[in-house]
């Protein structure tokens, strides 16, 4: 009986048990190469500052990615909510500073996501091409406001967001856990997280049954563009500072988060659970590398090589299935 | 010299614990049409596949293709020894020419350049054997389906092909192309080409075939000669099951008009289109394909808004600007092309049950009730008599039939008060195709009207309580069931005349 | 010329393309007359060389229906192996260096090919991850230090002008890189359209399944092309170098998305199928006028972004709604 029970739960499951599996591996590698230190509270805890960082990014991208396409703009359009705070922060000094900066940031955020579902969605412009025009677009704005300079000097309480601690959790970490139980309940439990998964997999048969495509393209846009308002807040909180050009590396990473979380580049699958384990994944080892002196760039490397073995695996697997 | 291009004998495949062909022998003659005929999972497809070398027999099996033997093949080798194929989806290239479809068996030869006079030339001799005249230098993507068939032919006959196996040619064709078609058949044949042709519609086996191969559960049944046999006979061996094509008697029902269509038109499309549709009824609409019936029904649906026209649902008059609008009012679609535009096909078949009805299964948080959906799902499923072995697996898995009636259960599920159902057998096998109509009985027992869209003669004859005939997207004749032999409607829907009679 | 008419449903992206090419120039002429001089032309024609290799290359995976954002990595390693070469070898021998860099490219777009062809993934993702490994083994491994100081027959190379005229600013040129460029763009064009491996990639591009039936060497074919992708980075690689006298391993790496809205703008398909090297020349030298127009115009280097970001949306948007027109008549032609 039980026999059963596990062998169902593995078939259903078996790129996250894949993915766990890698995880363990990964991290008994790690602790052993770096001699117990990674295990240590303060590596750990620099490590819950840290993931939900990328973490956030790859939620952002996990949503356009299930309908089959790619939100190229995510990195642009949190730098240029980032700035936008960081404006008003730096500008403003009355209490309720904290609230409009990060209202208005958040609405930049939006007003990207709007413009990209438009073309998207209503025009009918393929995503990659969109989302491009569109990242270099709110790049170009971000620079014509900062003039290539950094904004800095944020008060403490908005500090708190990228720095402080809510129960002895990392503040950024419980958001990014928040936003993975809220964006899972999207998908898992509303109507427009099926029709995203349908939508992705058969946009014609989505059509005919009466499913509003546009309006699902256009809120996946939305969405992804508020998840980078949110990074962006935890970013510029964390470094203190807002810049037009930050995490230009973060964005081949997010892709890449999505495909080896189990996310299908051609739409329709992927669980937020498998990008979750993903970001953890990438995080061990890029702290690990850290701790071990190791320059970033080796593990970029290890990340392409890890990406490959993953997805080979995979395939492997489907065709012994 | 002798008189068999190809004869398989012994082949046997096995999958895992799945018979799909034994002990498979099967002769074709130069210049035979043959005709394969079989229910899916019959083996045909299986077949095709070891004949082309897409796939292995097992061991001990011989294919001699004139004269020279082979214990299996490769495509490679397949297409060397002048076995061409023509698909259901053509696989043509869309961006390319025509002339550089029908010949690009060129690219293939040697290492030499590529020369556009040889490739032009090489075209236009292969569409002259077979007096076509396509444009040469078009893309293919631009031509119609048929146009794009007749390329799919000439590249297999410029490849050199011997043997030229035909995959339900005629499933997007109109009848004056289906003629056109067997007409080049014919010329094929006279050039000592045999042609293997694949078909569910027995009419047209019988028509063009010459010799005729049944195959059942993964064995040949029989190869009978064409005039040894009719459709019943025809059909009995392909299921083993006497099937009778009989009339079934419709309940009357009340002139209460549902739907009111006055002057309907759309260029291009159709026109001056009058009807009347009553609750509970079963309103057939006949007519080849490019008759305009698809068009008329996306249409009544709301994907098609039509130039000038009035729709009344219930008297009272009504415009939809999209399908949602058309859902809204009660008016369902069941696509002819189930898999592309009725299904999705990697997702469960619960999704693909409740997609039209999300919102109506939602708790009071407005998220997703998994019980009432689950509920939901299996009321459907044993309503329609879906076999399937669990909801959670993906929709692709089941066959034709099964998967016909998911679509149909979708639509149900939104208490439609119209149902369209546009070709609703096609490529469904003959024992489905009797449930698919019971399940119809069913609808129309809970008080959907229907209408029922078809190319085939006794569909209509059997399950509409009334007919009309499109023909070049106009009305030209409407007649109720008991009036009318099955001859009779074959001849006033495929005549090539254009009698209008007034309404 | 007679080829060119024929070809009337092939060709008119193209024309539109070449239209606002002329229109930006005369608009830009008018502006600042400095603009349609001999001087700044071959200036851009000489600077875009390198753009324009990796562009020839690129296009080939997006008429295959793919996409390689590696080739900044591939250029980038082919480079400064080359350049580790000759400095440390002292290597004077600008023919040799040219050779380096090639085999070196070629090795690293044949592995892409094989690892797309065995995983069957798209092959934007493991191009994504082909980009980090290259890159970052090939920091971890050198360190990236700069590299300016090079052999006398390399830095005299690149003042080599094919042919030289005499104008009120001075002595100007077409410069050899520009030579190259078109050198290659002539060799794509043949492959292309003279031989069966570029009909192939048409094919293929247009229906990878069909391609398959039809009993194409479908490992021959994704070698081939990102194999001549590698070959095209090796050579941008040298050109690169050329042309800045210098080796900075993080300048090229970020330009992905330059040299793909290039050839975009140049009228290839996204999903394949088609793309031509006229349109790809016309696609560089367009976005070429507009960020040199931009900065004749003295606008600040942060308003290229936005101006470029608009008009590769409008240009996208544009064929969108071109295609999406185009859907609509073809339907009429069915059913009639």
């Amino acid at each position: 009986m039980l026999n059963n029970k596990l062998e169902l739960f593995f078939k259903k499951n078996i790129e996250i048990v894949i993915l766990f599996a890698i995880l363990l591996l990964i991290l008994f590698s790690i602790t052993v190469l770096t001699g117990g230190k990674f295990l240590k509270a303060y590596s750990l805890e620099a490590m819950a500052f840290q993931m939900p960082l990328l973490g956030l990014f790859a939620l952002a991208q996990l949503i356009p990615m299930l309908t089959g396409g790619i939100d190229l703009s995510i990195i642009s359009t949190a730098n240029l909510c980032g700035i936008i705070t960081a404006l008003i922060l730096t500008k403003l000094n009355t209490w309720y500073a904290i609230y409009i900066a990060i209202f208005l940031g958040l609405i930049s955020a939006l007003l990207v996501g709007i413009f990209n579902g438009l073309i998207i969605s209503y025009v009918g412009v393929p995503p990659i091409i969109a989302t491009l025009g569109s990242m270099i677009l709110v790049k170009g704005v971000s620079l014509a406001i900062t003039k290539g300079y950094v904004i800095s000097g944020f008060p403490d309480n908005f500090l708190f967001i990228g720095n402080g601690y809510l129960l002895g959790i990392p503040v950024p970490f419980v958001i990014f856990v928040l936003f993975n139980l809220i964006i899972a309940i999207i998908l898992y439990k509303t109507t427009l997280g099926i029709s995203i998964y349908m939508v992705g997999s058969n946009p014609l048969a989505t059509l005919f049954s009466g499913i509003n495509n546009k309006k699902v393209l256009f809120k996946s846009y939305l969405v992804s563009s508020f998840i980078s308002g949110i990074a962006s807040l935890v970013m510029i909180s964390r470094f203190n500072a807002a810049q037009a050009d930050y995490g230009g590396s973060f964005l081949l990473l997010t892709v890449l988060i999505c495909v080896l979380g189990g996310v299908s580049p051609s739409g329709g699958f992927g669980r937020v659970l498998g990008v979750f384990i993903s970001v953890t994944i990438l995080q061990i080892i890029g702290t690990g590398f850290n701790l071990l002196g190791l320059s970033s760039h080796l593990s970029n490397a290890l990340w392409g090589i890890i990406l490959i073995f993953v997805i080979a695996l995979n395939k492997l697997y489907s065709r012994i299935r | 010299m002798s008189e068999i291009l190809l004869e398989a004998r012994n082949i046997n495949k096995y999958y895992g614990g799945v018979i799909a062909l034994s002990n498979l022998n099967f002769v074709i003659k130069k210049g035979e049409v043959h005709c394969l005929v079989g229910e899916n999972g019959s083996g045909k497809s299986t077949l095709v596949k070891i004949i082309t070398g897409v796939v292995q027999p097992e061991p001990g099996a011989e294919i001699i293709i004139d004269g020279v033997k082979f214990t299996h093949l490769t495509p490679l080798e397949a297409l060397k020894n002048g076995i061409q194929v023509v698909h259901q989806d053509f696989s043509l290239f869309p961006n390319l020419s025509v002339a550089e479809n029908i010949s690009i068996a060129q690219y293939i030869k040697k290492f030499k350049p590529v020369n556009w006079k040889e490739i032009n030339s090489i075209a236009k001799e292969t569409m002259n054997k077979l007096g076509i005249n396509l444009p040469l230098n078009v893309p293919v993507n631009m031509l119609s389906i048929a146009d794009q068939q007749l390329v799919a032919i000439c590249r297999s006959l410029a490849s050199e092909a011997k043997l030229i196996i035909m995959d339900e040619p005629t499933s997007s064709l109109t009848r004056e192309e289906v003629e056109h078609l067997f007409k080049i058949i014919k010329d094929l044949k006279n050039q000592g080409i045999s042609i293997l042709f694949i078909s569910h519609k027995l009419d047209e086996v019988l028509e063009i075939g010459e010799v005729i191969t049944v195959l059942r559960d993964g064995k040949k049944i029989a190869t009978v000669n064409r005039d040894e046999v009719d459709k019943q006979k025809l059909t009995f061996l392909m299921t083993g099951k006497e099937i009778v094509f009989s009339k079934n008697q419709y309940k009357s029902f009340e002139n209460n008009v549902v739907l009111e269509v006055k002057g309907l038109y759309k260029k291009g499309q159709f026109s001056d289109i009058n009807f009347k549709l009553n609750k509970g009824e079963v309103l057939g609409i006949i007519g080849p394909l490019g008759s305009g019936k698809t068009e008329l029904a996306l249409s009544l649906f709301g994907m098609n808004p039509p130039d000038k026209g009035e729709i009344y649902l219930q008297g009272k008059r009504v415009k939809f600007n999209s399908n949602i609008d058309a859902i809204k009012n009660g008016i369902g679609y069941v696509p002819e092309d189930r898999l592309n535009q009725g299904l999705v096909l990697n997702h469960s078949v619960e999704n693909n049950i409740v997609i039209t009805i999300l919102s109506k299964i939602l708790n009071r948080f407005r998220l997703i009730d998994s019980l009432k959906k689950r509920n939901i799902s299996e009321d459907a499923v044993k309503k329609f008599n879906i076999k399937c072995h669990s909801l959670d697996a993906p929709v692709k898995s089941l066959s034709g039939g099964n998967q016909q009636k998911v679509v149909i259960a979708k639509w149900f599920l939104t208490l439609p008060k119209i149902l369209i159902l546009d070709g609703p057998t096609v490529g469904v096998d003959v024992l489905a195709k009797n449930s698919i109509y019971e399940t119809i009985k069913e609808l129309v027992s809970h008080g959907v009207s229907i209408i029922l869209i078809s190319d085939e003669i006794y569909e209509v004859l059997n399950n509409c309580n009334r007919i009309l005939i499109m023909k070049k997207g106009k009305i030209v004749d409407m007649l109720y069931p008991e009036e009318i032999t099955e001859e009779e409607l074959y001849q006033k829907v495929w005549s090539k005349e254009d009698k209008l009679k007034v309404l | 010329m007679k080829i060119f008419f024929k070809k009337e449903y092939f060709k008119r992206n193209e024309f539109y393309i070449f239209v606002v090419l002329i229109v930006l120039s005369l608009i830009l002429t008018l502006i600042n007359p400095t603009f349609l001089t001999f001087n700044n032309i071959f200036d851009l024609l000489r600077n875009n060389s390198f753009l324009g290799i990796l562009a020839l290359g690129e296009l080939i995976v997006l008429i295959s229906g793919g996409i390689d954002v590696s080739f900044t990595a591939i250029t980038t390693v082919s480079q400064y192996i080359m350049g580790l070469i000759i400095t440390s070898y002292y290597l004077d021998n600008i023919f040799l260096t040219f050779l380096i860099p090639i085999p070196i490219g070629i090795i690293l777009g044949l592995i892409n090919a094989v690892i797309i062809y065995l995983t069957k993934v798209h092959p934007v993702i493991i191009t994504i991850a082909t980009l980090n490994i290259y890159y970052g083994l090939l920091i971890f491994f050198t360190g990236g230090k700069w590299m300016y100081s090079f052999p006398p027959s390399f830095t005299n190379f690149a003042y080599i002008k094919v042919f030289q005229i005499s104008t009120p600013e001075g002595i100007t040129g077409l410069s050899i890189f520009t030579l190259f460029w078109f050198l290659l763009a002539i060799l794509t064009w043949v492959i292309l359209r003279y031989s069966p491996i570029g009909r192939k990639i048409y094919a293929y591009g247009g229906n990878a399944e069909a391609a398959r039936r039809a009993g194409f060497n479908i490992l021959n074919i994704h070698l081939f092309i990102y194999g001549y992708m590698g070959l095209l980075s090796g050579i941008a690689g040298f050109v690169h170098a050329q042309l800045g006298q210098i080796i900075q391993p993080n300048a090229i790496v970020g330009q992905e998305l330059d040299v793909i809205a290039a050839v975009i703008l140049g009228g290839a398909s996204i999903s394949g199928g088609s793309g031509s090297v006229l349109g790809t020349i016309l696609g560089v030298l367009l976005f070429a006028v507009i960020k040199n127009g931009l900065i004749l115009m003295k606008l600040p280097s942060y308003w290229h972004q936005v101006v470029v970001g608009l008009i590769i949306a409008i240009a996208a948007s544009f064929t969108a709604y071109q295609s999406k027109m185009k859907n609509k008549r073809m339907v009429k032609i069915d059913v009639e």
